[in-house]
């Protein structure tokens, strides 16, 4: 059975002043109905790029270079920009990062919800109405009927939140991609966003790509976890496999890095260096010149994705049967065990 | 709302009344008397014309006097323009004035609204520069430059339409163009920076993801956004159209109210230099309120509080 949204060897480049900027290269993953798959990574490592190349709405200059994103078998690649304004809202759709800024200020939040209604399902005024007050009521927005009339500013930063969230519901999408929607929000609303979203998922079977670099985010609403690093994945598994049985130094370093409840006086783990310049990119693991454990061939020739178990994957020459039998460092081993210990979600009950 | 609106006009109010005040007291500190030229006149006959104008009282007694009619709506008789009360040559005058102030009004911001649009849309191709630059032309050449280029190309050289007077519409369109190019760039420029800034703003993206169409995103989402800076310029810059140019007007030889108050000035006329500052003076704050109160309208987050439950 063919997966819903297949992503093979995407690469996203941006034309720049002084050249190419290779922001993801080679990315490959798929999702089924009703999965989450979480893509975590530190800043500038092609996460949101590859959202964004996925609704092909990269901003200024860039472009998809190579590659293929199949939805239920269509490639999007090929898509022209009509074509794809027709599939953006009603098959794919997106929760943005900053919920401040990504409602239009001169318009009321009823119409902001209708407009996809009535443009993909052909829905008149008075349908559309029902169907966005009904919406504003699932992500929990109390006194719909009066909302509905109010503008975005008459709205604290979650609630904004929750009605971007009903925007990108409005057509039951097939896919929801989520860029860091907490990221923007202090952590009681973080939490209940995230609850909500766990929640509409079961009611509505959309498939969540969910961008984040928060590990807890991860550990609460995730089924698998694509982790990337200088536009590549190099580690994916399940959240088990991750948290459990990280295999790539780079997934080391984050769970090292995450502060846990019991983590009181000991000092944070941090990944020494600063991610590669995607203008030339580095030969070799992206990663080497920033891995304690890296090897000798890591600087002469990348590794290959090395199979783990049947769902789990590691770019990392470690994993060759030639490799040195490594261990990860103490602190992340323990955190592995506390992660065992405490059933590892820690968001959930 | 209405609370809001009765305590500007009672602002207003006050304003007007300031401003008449002040230039009552300047206009008779001005050297010369509207007897100036009136060489013929024996010493005697100045006095008797004089004391029926009530021209010899101390000025706070004439001051009293004035400010006792205006209030009753007389804006008092004009000493050099026949003896017309002065608000029948304001409302005679002002016409012309409104009608072009008007026309190029319109024609500028609508242009230049378009203009801006244009080269926001195309940023940084041929039709982003062109744009640029007929802003930029149409901000610094003074508006009697074009008016006298205008009048050489369209009526000397091609003869289409006439020089300069008054009557028919044919008689406003060349002075409405050369009122028109300076609204035109300044509405050209804001609309072109604002909505670039708005087109990469966050909630456009949202819209993108929406699936909203390239015109949706401009007409619907954008452009609403980029013109509310625009609201502000446009006040005060619809006043100075609408109360006339004195220098277009004397070029085209319009007999507009810019005209009607340079000769007031010349000839010590009071009572319509008077007239004429305190209807610039409440048309002034007249739009300035107008404005305002279009903000709310335009941009939600600044409507007033009480304006909407």
């Amino acid at each position: 059975m063919s997966k819903l949204l297949e992503v093979k060897d995407l690469k996203v480049s941006f034309d720049t002043y002084n050249g190419e900027v290779q922001a993801v290269r080679g990315v490959s993953f798929d999702l089924d109905k009703g999965e989450t798959l979480a893509i975590v990574g530190e800043s500038g490592s092609g996460k949101s790029v590859t959202s964004m190349a996925l609704m092909k709405l990269l901003a200024g200059q860039g472009f998809i270079k190579e590659g293929q994103v199949l939805l239920e078998g269509v490639d999007l690649v090929k898509k022209s920009e009509k074509e794809m304004q027709k599939i953006r809202g009603k098959d794919i759709s997106m929760v943005f990062q900053d919920p401040m800024t990504s409602l239009n200020p001169t318009m009321k939040i009823g119409n902001q919800i209708m407009e996809g209604l009535i443009k993909h399902q052909n829905m008149n005024r008075e349908n559309a109405k029902k169907r966005a007050i009904e919406l504003l009521n699932q992500v929990g927005i109390p006194q719909p009927e009066v909302r509905m009339n109010q503008y975005p500013h008459q709205f604290s930063g979650g609630m904004r939140q929750r009605v971007v969230i009903a925007i990108a519901l409005a057509c039951n999408p097939k896919v929801l991609i989520a860029d860091e929607p907490t990221t923007a929000l202090d952590v009681t609303i973080q939490a209940q966003i995230l609850e909500l979203m766990k929640e509409i998922q079961k009611e509505v079977d959309s498939a969540i790509i969910f961008i984040t670099h928060d590990l807890g985010v991860v550990a609460n609403v995730a089924d698998k976890v694509a982790v990337m690093y200088a536009g590549k994945i190099i580690e994916m598994g399940t959240v088990d496999d991750i948290f459990y049985n990280p295999k790539h130094p780079y997934t080391w370093g984050l769970l090292g890095s995450m502060p846990t409840p019991d983590s009181t006086d000991e000092e944070l783990y941090a990944i020494p260096g600063t991610p590669p310049n995607m203008l030339k990119p580095p030969v070799g693991d992206a990663f080497a010149p920033r891995n304690e454990f890296a090897l000798e061939i890591d600087t002469v020739m990348e590794p290959p994705m090395f199979k783990v178990s049947d769902t789990h994957y590691a770019a990392t020459w470690l994993l060759h049967p030639d490799a040195p039998n490594i261990e990860p460092p103490e602190t992340v081993k323990q955190r592995m065990q506390g992660f065992a210990n405490t059933g590892r979600k820690d968001g959930d009950k | 709302m209405t609370r809001y609106i009765l305590r500007r006009l009672w602002y207003m109010f006050i304003t007007l009344f300031i401003i008449a005040t002040v230039s009552f007291f300047l206009m008779k500190m001005l050297p010369g008397s509207p007897l100036n030229a009136e060489d013929k006149l024996s010493e005697s006959q100045k006095q008797i014309v004089l004391e029926k104008y009530g021209l010899n009282d101390p000025v706070p007694v004439q001051y009293a006097k004035y400010m006792g009619g205006l209030v009753k709506g007389d804006l008092g008789i004009s000493f050099a323009f026949d003896n017309t009360p002065v608000t029948d040559i304001l409302v005679d005058r002002i016409g012309p004035s409104a009608l072009l102030g008007f026309q190029a009004l319109v024609v500028g911001t609508l242009l230049g609204i378009l203009l801006g649009l244009t080269a926001s849309i195309f940023r940084n191709g041929p039709l982003d520069y062109t744009s640029t630059t007929i802003a930029v032309l149409g901000t610094s050449i003074p508006s009697f430059v074009f008016a006298g280029l205008l009048q050489y190309v369209f009526a000397v050289k091609l003869g289409l339409l006439p020089v300069a007077l008054w009557g028919e519409f044919k008689h406003t369109i060349l002075p409405t163009i050369a009122l028109a190019i300076h609204p035109m760039a300044t509405a050209a420029r804001f609309t072109r920076t604002e909505m670039v800034e708005v087109l990469h703003s966050n909630y456009i993206t949202t819209a993108r993801a929406k699936g909203v169409t390239e015109s949706g995103i401009i007409w619907k989402h954008g452009l609403r956004n980029a013109l509310i800076p625009l609201v502000t310029v446009i006040g005060p810059m619809a006043v100075s159209l609408m109360t006339g140019s004195m220098v277009i007007e004397q070029i085209f030889a319009i007999p507009g109210i810019g005209e009607q108050f340079v000769t007031s000035v010349m000839v010590n006329d009071y009572p319509t230099i008077m007239g004429t500052t305190l209807m610039f003076a409440f048309l002034f704050v007249a739009i300035i309120l107008v404005i305002d109160l279009l903000y709310g309208l335009i941009d939600p987050r600044i409507r007033l509080a009480g304006g909407s439950k």
